[in-house]
């Protein structure tokens, strides 16, 4: 059999499902964005004056920024800004039923072993999925210690000090048009506070979070990591999330005090009709350590670059990037570290497969501000292609204004390669397995570092998706 | 005859899938349940072409000829289905599959094996695997390390032997596996591979070699000389001591003629 059609006809990622549902008439702001709907959106939260002072101002800087130029094409996202809602009340929210779900994802929920009542919660349908024994029992246990896991809006209205101290801090408005918009529009999300020395054995799940949209469209997460503390938060699933909307912005802010250790994990796979432009930043303070796990599986479009700040001595960020991108699809990610203290540290791995006509890119940018002396920075992107139609490429930048730094950046390409295939299949392995096989090898190093959950339906994920694809 | 051969080679041609040159051209050979042949030749002879087509490389393109292998039209078959069937390539240059653990990989290849619907004993596969890997004096860590990624020569060709004596062929087709070996790990590898067949006398093995060495260690009943695509001369294990001597010079200049290539035993 010859290579490309056993290539060809791999099947990792067609997204064939669209929603169909019957409206019922329900309050929605009006489509696109304008000054009325920011102002329904912070009155609809019963918001403090300065929060909605602050989603003004974000506006105008929204109003005022051009589209990037680079990175992804945009030159649709124009039109479809103009069609989506950019506030709808939860409680307004269209209803779906089950039975309005493609069989064909009800069979990849099957396939994935996913449970009942989570599997409702992904296509869309009903209530999120509260896995409430657990949760409840996890809860006790967190405010006992003094943890603060609330949905944003509860962190503005509980918590108000803690709150405006931080929020905007770390991303400011106008970081970047799409920043600007999150924050003029935001909605949904999750305010979290880690007491001083306080170490968390159990994962912060987002999906734990009851009452509120898990993925809201303009999702605004505030994490606040207090010194000497150590938590894991972990937000999205590696099953396909079906969306009506074709747009996701979000902002996730996260402070790491003196000495405190984050890992802040995050899996998407929008269906393919999705923009997703994502801001994810963190400041490092002396001695801190925070690691980005970031996994983009799905969307038509994702631009997201997790940053590191390392403004305390010592301070460590790291990057652990996965990308996917299937026919039509483009992954331009990747990931940023800014050296502002001496003796800080920083490592970025990149690791991405395209496939069909998909493209993946690696953006990186390690920067050294002067006075970073004995800053250390090593990237290293692996790109793997499968067919000869699939494209990667590569934009590393590296920006040094001090003389005692190290930085050291590898990337390599490689394509499935005929002589790996025929050597697993010379043993017996049918040749989807073969190619599943060879894919999962290539993330190996950052899918063992998943939550074993995640890794397991990662693994299944990519298996499934292999399954009756070679001839 | 009374025992059906194994391997059942008749008049095979064969060329690399965008060349048009032929490299087998006519080639017969048989093979028949416990027998080791060797196939010795100089470069270029077509040696490993013969291995990789009978094992299905997708770039090599079968042009004339037939192969029955277990009473099974061979060339009919995609590999997976050649090794389900039996058929076991030990490879010259194992490639790497980074990522991919030895276990993963084995566990992967032998639940293949299983009856449809049933899965492995996951304890008994780990048992069975670590008594293969001391066999070959193999230290167990080597399972979890990634298929063929970073090993040395050595390292590699067992990693070969283990795949093997794990996957039990009805017949191993062992191209150059004594190519890189310094002669402990010849040795290793050789008594791995005696171990197999005393264990399964009715396991065949076509050892595929350009030097006389690896004989010494795995003893052949037939040795079959290939020159330009086919074999030219075949007998017992004398021949390859002759060409110890001689060397293949006698053999070049029998390059076009017609000769009898039919294994003895057929």
């Amino acid at each position: 059999m010859p290579e490309n059609d056993t290539i060809q006809d791999l099947d990792l990622d067609e997204y064939k499902y669209g929603f169909v549902t019957e409206g019922k008439p329900v309050f929605r702001a009006e489509k696109g964005l304008s000054e009325e709907v920011v102002r329904q959106i912070s009155a609809h939260k019963d918001e403090p004056v300065w929060m909605l002072d602050f989603r003004l101002k974000a506006l105008a800087v929204y109003n005022s920024k051009p589209m990037p130029t680079w990175g992804g094409d945009l030159s649709d996202l124009e039109r479809v800004l103009d069609e989506i809602y950019f506030y709808v009340r939860p409680q307004d929210r269209m209803e779906r039923s089950w039975d309005d779900v493609p069989d064909e994802i009800k069979e990849t929920f099957e396939k994935l072993g996913i449970p009942e009542a989570e599997r409702k919660s992904l296509a869309g349908v009903g209530a999120q999925y509260e896995s409430e024994m657990v949760y409840h029992s996890l809860r006790e246990e967190w405010s006992k210690q003094g943890v603060i896991f609330d949905s944003i809006e509860d962190g503005l209205k509980n918590h108000p000090e803690l709150f405006r101290e931080h929020f905007a801090t770390v991303i400011p408005t106008g970081d970047n048009k799409f920043a600007a918009m999150n924050s003029a529009v935001w909605s949904g999300g999750s305010f979290v506070y880690i007491p001083k020395g306080v170490s968390l054995s159990t994962p912060l799940q987002a999906y734990f979070r009851v009452n509120q949209e898990r993925m809201g469209q303009f999702e605004r997460t505030l994490i606040i990591v207090d010194e000497g503390a150590n938590a894991h938060y972990i937000e999205g699933c590696t099953a396909p999330v079906y969306s009506t909307e074709s747009f996701h912005s979000g902002v996730i802010e996260i402070i790491v005090k003196k000495n405190a250790r984050f890992r802040y994990t995050t899996i998407q796979n929008w269906s393919n009709n999705m923009y997703n432009l994502v801001t994810q930043r963190a400041t490092v303070a002396e001695g801190g350590h925070m690691e980005w796990l970031d996994g983009n599986l799905g969307s038509k479009l994702t631009m997201k670059y997790p940053s590191c700040y390392l403004m305390g001595e010592g301070a460590h960020g790291e990057i652990l990037s996965i990308a996917y991108a299937g026919d039509g699809q483009h992954q331009d990610t990747g990931g940023k570290v800014v050296h502002v203290a001496p003796h800080t540290t920083s490592s970025i791995v990149s690791k991405s497969i395209s496939k069909g006509t998909g493209r993946s890119t690696y953006r990186g940018l390690c920067k050294v501000h002067e006075g970073a002396h004995h800053a250390r920075s090593n990237v290293e992107c692996d790109a793997l292609l499968i067919n000869d139609t699939s494209r990667t490429d590569t934009y590393p930048y590296i920006e040094i204004e001090e003389n005692d730094a190290n930085v050291g950046h590898e990337a390599s390409v490689s394509k499935i390669g005929e002589e790996q295939l025929f050597y697993l299949t010379s043993r017996g392995i049918a040749g989807d397995e073969a190619m599943a096989m060879i894919v999962r090898g290539f993330i190996e190093p950052i899918a063992k570092e998943l939550p074993l959950e995640y890794a397991v339906e990662l693994n299944r994920l990519i298996e499934l998706e292999m399954e009756g694809s070679v001839g | 005859m009374s025992v059906a051969p194994i391997l059942k080679i008749e008049g095979l041609q064969a060329k690399v899938a965008d060349e048009a040159l032929g490299i087998l051209k006519g080639l017969d050979l048989q093979i028949l349940p416990g027998e080791v042949h060797a196939i010795m030749g100089p470069n270029a002879s077509g040696k490993s072409t013969l291995a990789k087509v009978l094992a299905g490389h997708p770039g090599y393109e079968p042009t004339g000829g037939k192969v029955q292998f277990d009473g099974e039209d061979l060339l009919g078959l995609e590999p997976d289905e050649r090794s389900l069937a039996g058929l076991f390539l030990a490879f010259q240059y194992p490639v790497d599959i980074p990522g991919v653990s030895i276990a993963n990989f084995l566990r992967t290849a032998v639940q293949a094996r299983q009856p449809e619907g049933e899965d492995l004993d996951i304890f008994e596969f780990s048992d069975h695997l670590t008594e293969r890997m001391e066999m070959l004096d193999m230290d167990v860590s080597f399972a979890e390390r990634h298929v063929n990624d970073g090993f040395s020569g050595g390292e590699k060709k067992r990693n070969e032997i283990l795949q093997m004596a794990m996957l039990k062929p009805k017949l191993a087709i062992m191209d150059e596996t004594d190519s890189g070996l310094d002669i402990d790990a010849l040795q290793v590898v050789a008594k791995g591979v005696n171990r197999l067949i005393e264990e399964d006398p009715q396991m065949s093995i076509l050892l595929i070699t350009h030097y006389q060495r690896l004989l010494n260690y795995i003893k052949p009943d037939f040795v079959h000389v290939m020159v330009a695509g086919r074999i030219v001369k075949s007998g017992g294990p004398e021949i390859a001591l002759e060409l110890e001597d001689d060397g293949y010079k006698t053999y070049e200049t029998l390059e076009g003629v017609s000769t009898n290539g039919s294994a003895p035993g057929a």
